[in-house]
């Protein structure tokens, strides 16, 4: 299972993470080892299997909460940790859509 | 350092607490002996990544004038700890050993801290790890490295490095870490000191920095079996602000540790203890397997026959859901923002610098396996075959009461051996992973040392789900009968 | 023209705003405005370490919708995560239902054009609104981030592709609209955003069956640009294709000041999302004694009450449509109705002033019905001034007016301000007398033919009572004045 640079790169765009040249020829060497490694799970017969895309078993009261409002960290602590705040607006580069 | 912070150092958790109870020495004296002995001591160990000494000091003191008041809360008040750096504290930094959050003082604490400190605990540091829990030799913090306290050329293991070499180190009396495929185990086999991945949904994960939301969970990390089933007794329980918390009542772990293993039926998987295990860690594990059936406990050989595709899963579904929960490092909100350009490049080159090598390939790997075209044959596949590992356990559990092996191929490796090759460090998770995949409760339990080297083996234990209680009970049964594991050799 | 040969095919996705006090997975408020950043959480915010914590009441509101359209209500449901990354989305993921929403299937039906039609539903999911993106916060251009409507519950209503014009569009949206208002889960108030549509629009050769490449117009939020973007949006389409060109397949956004729809993201922004179950959230199980509490609360639905409103009270099928149109309204009617009388006279004249004037004022003064200081007795009252002879039109829209902004008693009103008019016939005789007596001139050319010259009677007269005449009286004694000729 190889992958190209050219898929390195398009997935690194989807997960946004800029990456160096040298960079992207080092994943496309080991995320296409370990790419073919997991191949191996083709092998195995999963018809009629289900996911198990819950961890936690059934029979679990459902986690639900009540309607009800309380007070949140209030807007100064909400944009403490901010590395740009104007006023209490998180502040980025400018948002062209 | 004078002998009585030393000897004070050398308590295991119980025995501090009782002490304390007893009058004989106060939190604070605990405390300065705890902090005097990282200075010393963990520079060259780099178990830490944060003291904080002043804000310490200010609880040791309250648990104090607690105790002289009569109002002690429980076995742990006053006494010293310590967590991973992925749990949220309140105003101190959390990294989660991530440049990323370099500095990070987060407006809340996490769930299994509010425990423990509501209990009287008193937080002595945050401790090193793989970034952001990935990794099995603490070789990927972003800050420094961390060493094994037995061979300091030697990896602590990971990602819970930190926390199994500041107990293992006597620095502080028990330490939480967290265990997605083997975090907790793995360091606590290599460090010699016992530690318990619960059920998921045992302890709650709010204020716990996610790596795969399906798979992580909170455990202790602590010299006995009696200590860390202390600990586990204090943070675990439902959590309303966690929605994969479980709501079954909490067994009484402490009076269960006495049941002695008359009676146990463990079941050794074949495909296990059959080739690729080291000879001096497999004669360490079937040592201790020989002393379960002196004590009376059954051997029966089981088969796990989809254990083995259990790395193949894991390293679809781990870095699948870790690709989401680390979209939020964005730069926008909190963390590390790259200075000085358009919104675009504002992400790609945050995350560039935030993030390590490991960190960036697994969310490669996770995002494609999420990706259109690519879900049905890797991510779904994976979860599927999750199923198929967690029946085995299961149909296994119908016949025996826990699952018995290794809990590592060999014993701690080398600084530096396993990290140019991704996929050869991937593999060595083949036996703990299991147990994440399944859900499942694990621990690791010191078994003896390795012929060669002697370093320290660990033994694992996997138990029914919530069945917590068994586990300690049988890891008790072998500590008391082998005796409580020696502590490294004191550095000169 | 090549138009005519077309045929546009529309689905639309409403993103309606859940009216429940906190925020679907936290226990912010919901409250619209507030300084920014003010009705956040670790939750919200999507700081490290947080989870999400389902608020029960959305679900029942979903319950509700799907009920009330007659959809298929799934008894086992699954959240999502749909992963992007945008600033206004902390946590780089929105959760959203993706392969088992809540509901599935169900309809809407409204009127277009005096028809009546049925939209199918494709589907109905739970999810979370994202924040907001503000433009030019500080002078050096940046923008700024509001989070306080992140978590925000949203229900997003499918639709096929079964609208056939922008009017349909419209008439589908007002319905559907009207239905959640009823159903007090939403509160339509679309200047807010409460309610959102994205279109998807295609076009296609009459009398074909396949459908063409539709393109999305996103966050339309008034009735007026909804049609307006649909409209440009199908010429668009329409004039690519005559020119032999091929419709793109991408995300559109209408721009109102220029009345075109333009293309939102670049080509190679492929929106691969990458959905995954949300491994935070467990399953939403629907009860049965969860959908048959919910089904037997159900209230009366706009079309069920029109209907009524038509078969038992006369009213017309307009004016019945306009009263359903807000619940809220109609419930007003429905006290100032049995507040003032009974049968199909009453109730026109109730259902013309609460269409007419009460709506009128409503709508200048932005408040809304559980607000307003008009009560439906007072309406009530009015009419009765009106019947009594005590005032006349004119003097019952002042009237109205006045109580509306101060919620004054309308018979104390009228005493206090004089609002009275004269209904006595000696006076008005007088008057007539009076102005009769100083026209000859068009009382002569009245009675040769020229009988448009009541009106200028009828205004002299008023003139005369300063304003006050009854008019029926007044008219009646204009004409026996008259009278002979």
């Amino acid at each position: 299972m190889s992958l190209s640079l050219e898929e390195v790169r398009r997935i690194a765009s989807l997960a946004r993470l800029k990456l160096s040249p040298e960079e992207e020829e080092r994943f496309a060497l080991q995320l296409s080892a370990i790419l073919g490694y997991v191949e191996e799970l083709r092998a195995l017969d999963v018809s009629g299997v289900e996911p198990m895309t819950h961890a936690l078993s059934a029979g679990e009261a459902p986690p639900v909460r009540a309607d009800e409002e309380r007070p949140g960290l209030g807007a100064p602590l909400a944009v403490a940790a901010a590395p740009e705040r104007e006023g209490t607006y998180f502040k980025v580069p400018r948002i062209i859509e | 350092m004078t002998a009585p912070a030393e000897e004070l150092c050398a308590l295991t958790l119980r025995q501090a607490g009782e002490r304390m109870a007893a009058g004989a020495v106060s939190s604070l004296e605990l405390l300065e002996a705890s902090l005097a002995r990282i200075e010393r001591l963990d520079p060259a160990l780099g178990a830490f990544l944060a003291v904080a000494g002043e804000r310490a000091r200010e609880k040791a003191r309250e648990a104090d004038g607690r105790r002289a008041r009569g109002e002690r809360r429980s076995v742990l008040d006053g006494v010293p700890l310590a967590v991973k750096d992925l749990f949220l504290t309140r105003g101190f930094p959390t990294t989660a050993g991530s440049r990323v959050l370099e500095g990070y003082r987060p407006p809340y604490d996490a769930a299994a801290v509010e425990r423990l400190e509501a209990a009287g605990a008193v937080l002595v540091g945050k401790l090193n790890m793989d970034e952001f829990a990935m990794g099995s030799s603490n070789e990927n913090s972003g800050y420094k490295l961390c060493h094994n306290p037995w061979d300091l050329s030697r990896t602590p293991g990971g990602s819970s490095g930190g926390s199994a070499a500041a107990v293992a180190a006597r620095l502080v009396y028990g330490t939480l870490g967290t265990d997605t495929g083997g975090s907790i185990r793995e360091p606590a086999s290599f460090c010699g000191v016992v530690g318990v991945k619960p059920s998921y949904g045992r302890v709650s994960r709010y204020g716990v920095v996610a790596f795969a939301s399906s798979l992580d969970q909170v455990g202790p990390i602590a010299r006995t079996v009696e200590d860390a089933a202390l600990l586990l007794a204090t943070i675990a329980g439902h959590d309303p602000r966690d929605s994969t918390s479980s709501t079954r009542p909490v067994d009484d772990y402490l009076l269960a540790l006495a049941g002695g293993a008359r009676g146990l039926r463990i079941g050794v998987p074949r495909e296990w203890l059959s080739g690729g295990v080291d000879p001096g860690t497999l004669a360490a594990v079937r040592a201790a397997l020989d002393t379960y059936e002196r004590l009376g406990a059954t051997l029966l050989d089981i088969s796990l026959p989809h254990s083995r595709f259990g790395v193949a899963a894991y390293y679809l579904i781990a870095p699948a859901e870790a690709s989401s929960n680390l979209a939020r490092y964005d730069g926008v909100r909190f963390g590390l923002r790259a200075p000085g350009h358009g919104l675009k490049e504002m992400y790609g080159e945050t995350r560039d610098q935030g993030f390590g090598a490991e960190v960036k390939r697994r969310i490669m790997l996770g995002t494609y396996a999420l990706s259109a075209g690519y879900y049905d044959a890797y991510y779904l596949r994976a979860q599927k075959v999750r199923t198929l590992v967690r029946r085995d356990l299961d149909e296994a559990f119908e016949r025996c009461d826990v699952v018995a092996g290794p809990v590592a191929p060999g014993v701690a490796f080398k600084l530096g051996e396993k990290i140019e090759d991704p996929l050869q460090m991937y593999l060595a998770d083949v036996f703990t992973i299991t147990a994440n995949l399944a859900a499942l409760p694990a621990l690791s339990v010191p078994c003896g040392q390795d012929a060669r080297t002697g370093l320290p083996v660990g033994l694992q234990l996997l138990g029914r789900p919530f069945d917590e209680a068994t586990l300690l009970r049988a890891a008790r049964a072998l500590e008391r009968e082998t005796g409580a594991f020696p502590a490294p050799p004191e550095p000169s | 023209m090549p138009l005519s040969e077309f045929e546009m095919v529309i689905g639309l996705e409403v993103h309606a705003e859940l009216l429940t006090r906190s925020k679907i997975f936290c226990s912010c408020s919901t409250a619209f405005g507030g300084a920014p950043n003010d009705h956040t959480c670790p939750v919200c915010l999507g700081l490290p370490g947080s989870l999400p914590v389902l608020n029960e009441r959305v679900v029942e509101m979903a319950v509700t919708v799907g009920l009330a359209l007659g959809c298929h209500i799934r008894p086992r449901s699954v959240f999502a995560r749909k992963n992007y990354f945008y600033p206004d989305l902390p946590k780089g993921y929105q959760i959203s239902q993706y392969e088992l929403p809540i509901c599935l299937g169900g309809q809407v039906p409204f009127t277009v054009d005096g028809a009546e039609k049925v939209v199918r539903l494709t589907r109905i999911h739970m999810e979370e609104d994202a924040g907001k993106n503000v433009h030019g916060v500080s002078a050096d251009g940046a923008s700024g981030v509001d989070l306080n409507r992140a978590g925000v519950p949203l229900l997003e209503i499918v639709s096929e592709p079964d609208l056939r014009s922008a009017d349909e569009a419209v008439e589908y949206l007002r319905s559907l609209r009207a239905i959640l208002m009823a159903l007090s889960v939403c509160d339509g108030n679309m200047q807010e955003g409460s309610i959102r549509a994205d279109a998807n629009v295609s076009v296609r050769r009459r009398g074909s069956e396949r459908l063409g490449t539709r393109c999305e117009i996103k966050n339309m939020n008034s009735f007026r640009f909804l049609k307006a973007a649909i409209e440009y949006e199908a010429r668009r389409q329409v004039e690519v294709l005559t020119g032999g060109g091929q419709v793109e397949q991408e995300t559109r956004l209408f721009d109102p000041d220029r009345g075109e729809t333009r293309s939102m993201r670049s080509k190679e922004e492929a929106h691969d999302y990458r959905y995954f179950p949300e491994p935070d959230l467990p399953p939403v199980v629907v009860p049965p004694a969860l959908i048959e509490r919910l089904a037997a609360a159900l209230p009366e639905l706009p079309r069920a009450r029109s209907q009524r409103y038509q078969e038992e009270l006369g009213l017309s099928p307009y004016d019945a449509g306009v009263l359903v149109s807000d619940a809220r309204v109609a419930t007003f009617f429905d006290r100032a109705l049995s507040a003032y009388g009974a049968g199909p006279e009453a109730a026109k004249k109730v259902a013309n002033w609460v269409n007419g004037e009460v709506a009128r004022l409503a709508n200048e003064s932005a408040a809304v019905p559980g607000q307003w200081k008009l009560t439906p007795e007072k309406l009530a009252a009015v009419l009765r001034l009106v019947d009594a002879g005590t005032i006349g039109g004119p003097g019952a829209k002042k009237v109205l007016e006045e109580v509306f902004r101060s919620g004054a008693d309308p018979a104390i009103l009228v005493m206090e301000k004089g609002l009275a008019q004269v209904s006595d016939e000696g006076a008005i005789e007088a008057a007539v007398d009076r102005v009769l007596s100083r026209s000859p001139a068009e009382v002569e050319r009245h009675r040769s033919g020229k009988k448009n010259l009541t009106g200028f009677f009828v205004g002299q007269v008023m003139k005369d009572l300063g304003g006050k005449g009854n008019p029926a009286v007044v008219n009646a004694l204009i004409r026996k004045k008259l009278g002979g000729g």
